[in-house]
C-alpha cells in the first residue's frame, strides 16, 4: 500500500469519525425532536460514507479486489436514512411531539 | 396472489439479481440460484407497495442530478455540523411545500432529496399529494426555503418525469 493511500485513509476515518461524533453531539444537544432528527440524517450519513469509503480505497489498494459491497452499502444507507427520518417525523407528528417554541409556521392536523 | 414463476417488475428482478451477485463473494452456483429466488419472491411480496410505472423517464438526466445531490449532501452535512457545535440557538421553520410534480415516485425522489440536503427534513404529505410538509433546521423565511428546492431539485426532476 502507497504512503498517499494510507494519508488519504486516515484522514477520512478521522473525517468520518468526527462527522458521526458530531451528529450524535447534535442528537443530544439540539433543544425539540424536530431539529434533533437532522443531526443523524445528514452529519452521521456524511460520516458513514467517508468511512465507506476509505474502506473501498484500503481494500483496492492492497489489491483485494474493488470493494463493491462498501459502495453498496453505502448507496442502501443513502436510500434508507431519509425514509426513516421521514417516519420519525411522522410518528411525531401523529402523537403531537411539541417543537420548540421560536418554531415557525405550523405542521397541519391531520 | 403469488402467481409461479412471473416476474411483475423485471428491471427490479434484473437489479436484486445482480446486486446479489455483488454482495455475495463471487459469482457461484449457489449465489446465482439465491439471486434467483430472491429476484423472484420480492417483487412478488412487494408488489402492492409499487405504484404505477412512470409513462416516461429520461434516465440519462439522473447522473447529473446524483452528482448535485451528492455535491450537497457533502455541503449540508458541514453547515448542520458547524450549527450543532455553535452555541446559537437554530431558527426552525415548517414549510408547507406546494408540489408542481405528480408522479408518486417522483415525489418519493424529491422528499428523500430534500431529507438529505441542506437543512431540511420532509416531514408529511397531504392527502391529495400537492403539499410536501418540511421541517428547516435554520431558515430565515419559507418562500427561500421553497425557492431553492423548486430551483435546484424540483425542476430537474421535472424535466426527467415529462
Amino acid at each position: 500500500m502507497s504512503q498517499l493511500a494510507e494519508y488519504v485513509i486516515s484522514a477520512l476515518l478521522v473525517l468520518g469519525g468526527a462527522f458521526t461524533l458530531i451528529g450524535a453531539i447534535g442528537l443530544a444537544r439540539l433543544p425539540d425532536f424536530f431539529t434533533r432528527l437532522h443531526g443523524p440524517t445528514k452529519a452521521t450519513t456524511l460520516g458513514v460514507g467517508a468511512i465507506m469509503l476509505s474502506s473501498v480505497i484500503y481494500f483496492s489498494s492492497t489489491g483485494q479486489g474493488l470493494g463493491i459491497s462498501e459502495i453498496l452499502i453505502t448507496v442502501f444507507l443513502l436510500m434508507t436514512a431519509p425514509v426513516s427520518a421521514n417516519m420519525l417525523a411522522k410518528a411525531a407528528m401523529h402523537i403531537g411531539v411539541k417543537s420548540m417554541e421560536n418554531t415557525q409556521g405550523n405542521p397541519w392536523d391531520q | 396472489m403469488l402467481d409461479r414463476l412471473s416476474f411483475p417488475q423485471p428491471w427490479l428482478s434484473l437489479i436484486l439479481f445482480t446486486i446479489w451477485q455483488f454482495l455475495s463473494e463471487g459469482v457461484s452456483g449457489a449465489s446465482v440460484v439465491m439471486g434467483l429466488i430472491l429476484a423472484w419472491l420480492i417483487p412478488q411480496i412487494t408488489q402492492g407497495f409499487w405504484p404505477e410505472r412512470p409513462a416516461f423517464m429520461k434516465a440519462w438526466r439522473m447522473p447529473v442530478y446524483l452528482i448535485v445531490v451528492l455535491w450537497d449532501i457533502v455541503i449540508a452535512s458541514f453547515s448542520v455540523a458547524k450549527l450543532i457545535l455553535s452555541p446559537r440557538k437554530p431558527n426552525p421553520f415548517f414549510v408547507c411545500y406546494p408540489l408542481q410534480l405528480d408522479h408518486p415516485l417522483a415525489i418519493s425522489i424529491l422528499a428523500s432529496t430534500i431529507s438529505l440536503t441542506p437543512g431540511t427534513v420532509s416531514a408529511d404529505i397531504s392527502d391529495d399529494n400537492k403539499t410536501l410538509l418540511i421541517h428547516a433546521l435554520d431558515a430565515d423565511d419559507d418562500q427561500q426555503v421553497i425557492d431553492a428546492i423548486h430551483k435546484r431539485y424540483e425542476k430537474p426532476l421535472m424535466e426527467m418525469f415529462q
